[in-house]
């Protein structure tokens, strides 16, 4: 079932399947999204307006994007800490999202979660979670409700090359598996968990093979073509939604940014990320498609960047003037 | 004296042991070759090679386990938990495997390891990266559990508890590792450059684990804190001109009651505060504590200032953290009750 993928390939692949027009120019604009909010973030991140914590998804957006482009409205999805691309791409409020980075009254979680803990029971996007690989059990037990309730949703569980060395990553894979749940597994391989690469911390770095010895499918895809992530998806999703159980897909991404903000990522070359950027960047690769297809002229690509620009901007005005919560917040949803 | 932040201090302790002792290995995530989110092992790696300094995957369970497993053959592990919140993936191996070790055995084989984790809150973390868990590690027999307030505190409790031979919890303040914090947000924090506490020894000192300081005496009322709490309380008692003896605790267990005995037999009055929850924390077993050997002493009911029973917020931090008007104002009202 393994498909390799060559990192250092440039991925206009002649395999690749072809979008529509509607598909590139949906492509675009979500994942131009997810980009613009998180440099807005980067730059809020810097003027103080958010603090602690800040986890960009720069660099990564393909893979929510063609996830997302596969999957129906009722699948479950539940990430880790770097989470704000997979709730802009369910369609939650940007003004939302940035309130909660900001820690303000209109946030999604009032302010009580920050930028790790968002939730969306309409959107059924269940976290957000800061602490690695936790979040891959909670998005079996998805799965297992799904099935349970005779649902035909999948669970999308996201995490990183880094939290697939956690223990309860394979508690869940066997269960996963003995009870034949409708989970996708999606490893979103950035090559670094905060500072340490892949090869530093894995005996073996095909994470798509994780799931060999208790059975589970999988496949390494590249993640930074939008195209191969939704053929990918549409394959794995529909296996879990046909019953035959649980299904890896290890994207193999890039993150452009440090872990956090407050990580100036010296692990690695300048070089590596300029070359990412430069030659296998996400949004680039639609961008030149549409143009090279007469899908879109310059000026209709940089109207659709204006319209971004204006809610992404709108969103951080919103985070920026919306009053903090009350501190009679602190103690509501508290039961003892 | 060279001055060191505690950062330095706890990297120096780690230097100095590394130096004498072959058996004294450190490891954990992004300590190797990133020297650590804190930058608390940055350069031992480069000076002792990577079978002594190493990354682990991110694998708490894993990594205290195999710690445990390295201390029972002979080795001495000092592993950084990256965020005490971190930990709770690892605390079956340290409550049923590293506590027990030396218990169950008989005392054929002991757990002489140290598990150093940063702690509090004070830096916008959140509920991940901001709590304080002492009371969960204070609740287990056969574990010691120790949080060093400055950097000469900090080397001289490192190196004990790596020259121990049991499990040591190690708690970090990170609020603490650039300069003494003391709940004043608003204000730039005094570097340890510019603090006497910041004076650090060169070499091999200790300070041992189970003895307390006081660090402003006073006959009004006892103060017992530890962690960035000592600075806070200093506060309070400073800025409400009140005549407070502070205790910085610095071990949590054991537990130095003697002098926290002596402090309240002089004062009548006890004040304890914690940056942990109020509920079940530590705070509760010291009150219990006072009340019990100190209670003919007592003028007044043993007071707590903790962290609400809530989790660490993400918005309204400063709402949360018990600052020096929290605790300047518990002081007050123990000293005017009857």
């Amino acid at each position: 079932m393994s498909k390799k993928s060559d990192n250092k390939a440039v991925s206009t692949k002649s395999n690749a399947p072809e979008f529509t027009k509607d598909e590139d120019l949906y492509a675009y604009r979500e994942m131009l999204l997810i980009r613009r909010f998180e440099e807005k973030a980067g730059q809020m991140y810097g003027m103080g307006l958010i603090g602690g914590f800040c986890h960009l998804y720069i660099g990564q957006e393909a893979v929510v994007t063609g996830v997302h482009m596969a999957s129906k409205k009722g699948d479950a999805s539940i990430t880790g800490y770097r989470d704000h691309g997979h709730m802009l791409i369910v369609g939650l409020d940007p003004k939302a999202v940035m309130a909660e980075l900001t820690g303000r009254a209109g946030g999604l979680s009032k302010g009580k979660g920050g930028s790790m803990h968002m939730f969306s029971n309409e959107e059924r996007f269940y976290g957000g979670n800061g602490i690695v690989g936790a979040q891959v059990s909670l998005g079996t037990g998805l799965a297992f409700a799904a099935k349970y309730r005779g649902e035909d949703n999948v669970s999308l569980t996201y995490f990183g090359d880094g939290a697939s060395n956690q223990g309860q990553v394979y508690e869940s894979f066997n269960m996963a598996k003995l009870w034949s749940l409708p989970v996708i597994y999606i490893i979103e391989n950035n090559k670094y968990a905060m500072g340490t690469s892949l090869e530093r911390a894995a005996s073996t770095t095909d994470l798509s093979q994780r799931g060999a010895s208790f059975g589970i499918p999988g496949e390494q895809v590249d993640g930074m073509d939008v195209r191969m992530v939704r053929e990918a998806s549409e394959r794995a999703i529909k296996h879990a939604r046909e019953g035959k159980g649980p299904y890896i897909l290890e994207m193999q991404t890039y993150r452009y940014r440090g872990h956090s903000m407050s990580d100036p990522a010296k692990y690695r070359s300048k070089d590596e990320v300029q070359s990412m950027r430069t030659e296998r960047d996400p949004i680039e690769q639609v961008k030149t498609r549409i143009l090279d297809k007469g899908w879109a002229t310059e000026d209709e690509l940089k109207a659709i960047d204006k319209d971004i620009r204006a809610i992404v901007s709108e969103a951080a005005d919103f985070a920026t003037n919306d009053p903090e919560p009350d501190v009679s917040e602190l103690y509501t949803e508290i039961t003892v | 004296m060279a001055r060191m932040t505690m950062i330095e201090a706890i990297r120096d302790a780690m230097d100095v042991k590394m130096g004498q002792d072959e058996d004294v290995v450190v490891f954990g995530e992004d300590v190797g070759y990133f020297g650590g989110v804190f930058r608390c092992t940055h350069g031992l790696q480069a000076k002792y090679g990577k079978e002594r300094c190493f990354d682990a995957p991110i694998n708490e369970s894993a990594i205290v386990g195999a710690g445990i497993g390295m201390a029972t053959y002979g080795k001495r592990p000092c592993i950084e938990i990256q965020f005490a919140d971190y930990v709770l993936p690892a605390y079956d191996q340290i409550v049923s495997e590293a506590a027990r070790m030396r218990h169950r055995s008989n005392g054929e084989f002991t757990c002489p390891m140290v598990v150093r984790m940063p702690t509090g809150g004070g830096i916008f973390g959140g509920q991940t990266h901001s709590q304080s868990p002492e009371a969960i590690f204070t609740h287990v027999s056969g574990l010691k559990t120790v949080i060093p307030s400055n950097p000469y505190d900090a080397k001289g409790l490192l190196i004990a508890a790596i020259e121990d031979d049991d499990p040591v919890i190690f708690l970090e303040p990170k609020r603490l590792y650039n300069g003494p914090f003391d709940g004043h947000h608003e204000l730039a924090v005094t570097p340890w450059s510019k603090h006497e506490k910041g004076e650090v020894p060169e070499g091999h000192y200790t300070v041992p684990i189970g003895k307390a300081q006081i660090v402003r005496e006073g006959s009004d009322v006892t103060i017992l804190a530890y962690g960035t709490m000592v600075f806070v309380a200093e506060a309070a008692a400073r800025e409400q001109g009140i005549d407070a003896e502070v205790i910085d605790l610095r071990s949590l267990l054991p537990l130095d009651l003697e002098t926290i005995q002596k402090s309240v037999e002089k004062t009548g009055r006890c004040v304890v505060v914690h940056e942990a929850t109020l509920t079940s924390g530590f705070g509760a077993e010291l009150a219990a504590l006072v009340q019990q050997h100190c209670f003919y002493s007592l003028e007044a009911p043993v007071k707590r200032v903790a962290g609400w029973d809530t989790p660490y917020p993400h918005a309204q931090e400063w709402d949360y953290f018990p600052g020096p008007k929290r605790v300047g104002a518990a002081l007050k009202a123990t000293l005017e009750a009857k």
